[in-house]
């Protein structure tokens, strides 16, 4: 079985070693690199303040920035964004201010999500629906979305991320496969960051690739660097072109790594080498991309001192306030439960109030 | 008016729906120009299309799913699960996206959509495509659950669940598909979700059920009449949420209740309603609450009619209640 070659389009000192269709803005590429640098510090800092206990648990993205920023800025404002757990960096992509996420992770008063959840996040506003805590749940979902809004006649696309142990559930399969026959303006983008908590990859499936699964379903599908944005970039926006232009859904797979621990609750050192790490974290996406911004004489050290420290700032501040701020009112339970609160659950509340 | 039967007053159902609100769709397996297995769609995919009428792939999970994602976006889709025995593909979408949606959400999304499906026995389809799976879901906060026993309720439950805000799981009495006939209104009227009906009067003993079982239970009210027993029979026409002060005001009148459903005893509907009205209305009783229900196995193909809990087990239950 020929496995599809990974799509490349930076080499590890950040030099271009193939031509892209869409060249982007030296902003553009500035702020891709601040996003990533943003939702690196976010990542660390969430990590240091979990053991306070305000923050229920927390999955950090640490090696797959370039995956996340890369494809949620090769869509429009308008595109529907369906995450995991894991997707911060596509939130702050999106520009979700801190005080938000963070009403979200400590389940504060001001909490969009009203304390219901675990720190799953979204927000309709901003055209991110809130994930599923089993995974895969929302392909299809995405799916059916994504079918409505061709139904409708809308410009607007889905994209739904997910990861490589997501691939072996049944939601996967059917939901792409319905894409396929529907030819749905969606992308499925597979993060193959090699584990599902412990397991690998190659004992989640037998196939060689994941990106190849999209040969069963008649779709398309691109298999890139995960590590590389400027290939994730373009690779989104091909299957978002695909996609606008009723050719209908791709399959993406971003070979990456997740270097950090499945959340958390993990701890990676009972299932993977130390010796693994390290090599990943040559491949930093983080690195990779800053090379090539100081090539092109965009970046430089005191760009990224300000950056780092004014982020800093704001996260430490951000984390202050909210601390302040009380977790929602017990009510809040029986509420959004159905439209209506029902007459079993006005006695429920009856009950919680007495 | 005309003289309809429970799949046709479905069909007219969807049908007016789909003429007065465009976002109505319909989807599943051969609902298109198959009409669906048992006809209820038949004539849609000739009215509407391929767009809103839309035959999908073998594939319970994507029906479902791709349901909640349309209904999220504004659509108002009614699924259909060709046998309610085939729901559990598609039952970790239920119970985990489509139930749990506006809670997980904080509200900003609500899941206005209708999962239909034939349900129950006495069709001679053994194991997998006679079984009544509804206590599931009565179980799964954020569901509404209905089950229509007459054409005429058929047709206005049905249209009052695609206009409910909430996600609706409509299972339909198979066995009477067909077998049962009424004058049904042409034209638009809704009947609520959550209000019973008294399918037959009566002061000595109460029989709660639903579906199929409201005849079966009305045939055993006759039978107990000639004995000079007088059963009153509520039809529940909605599971979540019952009619509670339909189940009060008939046992505070009758003190004798017994249960009727086709689904497995154990931890089935009528375990919820036991513990109601034990719970609420114990000084009303006269007699233990029965339960008349199917057998706490799969469900048999060449003795089905001795698992249902036909006229005879019904009638049985009857005078047990009286003579306590
Ligand atoms: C259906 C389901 N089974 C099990 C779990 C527990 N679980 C949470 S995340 C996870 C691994 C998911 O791996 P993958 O899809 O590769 O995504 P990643 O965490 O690597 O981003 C598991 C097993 C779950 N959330 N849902």
């Amino acid at each position: 079985m020929v496995v599809q070659q990974l799509y490349k389009v930076l080499s590890d000192d950040g030099k271009i070693i193939t031509e892209t269709s869409y060249t982007l803005s030296k902003n553009k590429l500035v702020e891709m690199y601040q996003d990533m640098v943003r939702a690196r510090l976010f990542d660390e800092w969430m990590l240091k303040i979990h053991p306070m206990g305000r923050v229920s648990r927390f999955p950090p993205s640490i090696g797959q920035e370039a995956s996340m920023i890369g494809s949620i800025h090769a869509l429009e404002p308008g595109d529907w964004v369906f995450p995991t757990y894991r997707e911060f960096p596509v939130f702050l992509a999106r520009k979700t201010p801190l005080q938000e996420l963070f009403n979200r992770m400590f389940a504060s008063k001001l909490d969009i999500l009203k304390g219901h959840e675990i720190t799953l996040y979204g927000n309709r506003d901003r055209r991110i629906v809130v994930p599923s805590g089993p995974v895969a749940l929302m392909i299809p979902v995405a799916v059916g979305f994504a079918m409505a809004l061709k139904h409708k006649g809308e410009k607007d696309i889905c994209i739904a991320y997910f990861g490589d142990g997501a691939t072996s559930k049944a939601d996967f399969h059917e939901g792409t496969n319905l894409a396929g026959v529907f030819k749905t303006p969606i992308i499925l983008f597979c993060q193959n960051n090699q584990y599902a908590i412990s397991l690998p990859v190659a004992k989640q499936t037998a196939s060689r690739s994941i990106a190849a699964k999209a040969t069963a379903y008649g779709i398309a599908s691109e298999r890139v660097d995960g590590n590389d944005i400027l290939a994730v970039y373009e690779a989104t926006r091909k299957a978002a072109e695909r996609a606008r232009t009723g050719e209908g859904p791709t399959l993406i797979e971003a070979y990456t790594y997740r270097i950090g621990p499945h959340t958390t609750a993990d701890d990676p050192r009972t299932y993977r080498t130390e010796e693994e790490v390290k090599k990943w974290l040559q491949k930093d996406p983080i690195k990779r991309f800053r090379k090539h911004l100081e090539n092109l004489g965009l970046w430089n050290k005191e760009k990224e001192e300000k950056l780092i420290s004014d982020f800093k700032e704001e996260l430490r501040k951000v984390t202050m306030e909210t601390e302040k701020i009380e977790p929602p009112n017990p009510e809040t339970i029986l509420q959004d439960v159905y439209s209506e609160i029902p007459w079993f659950l006005e006695e429920e509340l009856e009950e919680l109030n007495r | 008016m005309a003289n309809i039967t429970l799949a046709q007053a479905v069909n007219q159902a969807l049908r007016e729906e789909m003429r007065r609100d465009d976002r109505v769709i319909v989807l599943g397996e051969d609902v298109g120009k198959r009409g669906g297995v048992f006809l209820c769609t038949e004539g849609l995919y000739e009215e509407f299309g391929p767009e809103r009428v839309i035959d999908t792939p073998l594939s319970e999970s994507a029906i479902i799913g791709a349901a909640l994602g349309m209904a999220m976006y504004g659509l108002r889709p009614v699924a259909e699960i060709q046998f309610a025995d085939f729901i559990y593909g598609g039952f970790e979408q239920i119970v985990s996206n489509v139930a749990k949606i506006r809670y997980r959400s904080g509200g900003q999304f609500g899941a206005p959509m209708v999962i239909r499906a034939p349900y129950g026995g006495g069709v001679k389809g053994g194991m997998y495509h006679s079984q009544s799976p509804e206590a599931y879901f009565a179980h799964t906060a954020g569901l509404k659950v209905v089950i229509p026993s007459t054409p005429y309720d058929t047709k206005g439950l049905l249209i009052t669940s695609i206009r409910d805000e909430d996600p609706v799981v409509f299972f339909e009495p198979k066995r009477i598909y067909r077998a049962v006939r009424e004058e049904v209104p042409e034209g638009d009227y809704t009947v609520p979700i959550g209000v019973a009906r008294v399918a037959r009067e009566g002061d000595d003993v109460s029989i709660l059920t639903y579906g199929a079982c409201v005849y079966d239970a009305l045939a055993a009210a006759d039978k107990a009449e000639k004995e000079g027993i007088s059963v009153e029979v509520i039809d529940l026409r909605t599971l979540v949420p019952f009619d509670k002060d339909a189940v009060v005001k008939t046992v505070r009148k009758t003190g004798r209740p017994i249960i009727v459903h086709e689904a497995p005893k154990l931890c089935g509907f009528g375990a919820e309603l036991s513990a109601f009205i034990a719970e609420r209305e114990i000084l009303s009783l006269q007699a233990p609450i029965l339960r008349v229900t199917g057998f706490d196995t799969p469900f048999p193909l060449v003795h089905e009619h001795l698992y249902l809990p036909n006229e005879n087990r019904i009638f049985k239950a009857i005078k047990k209640s009286i003579e306590f």
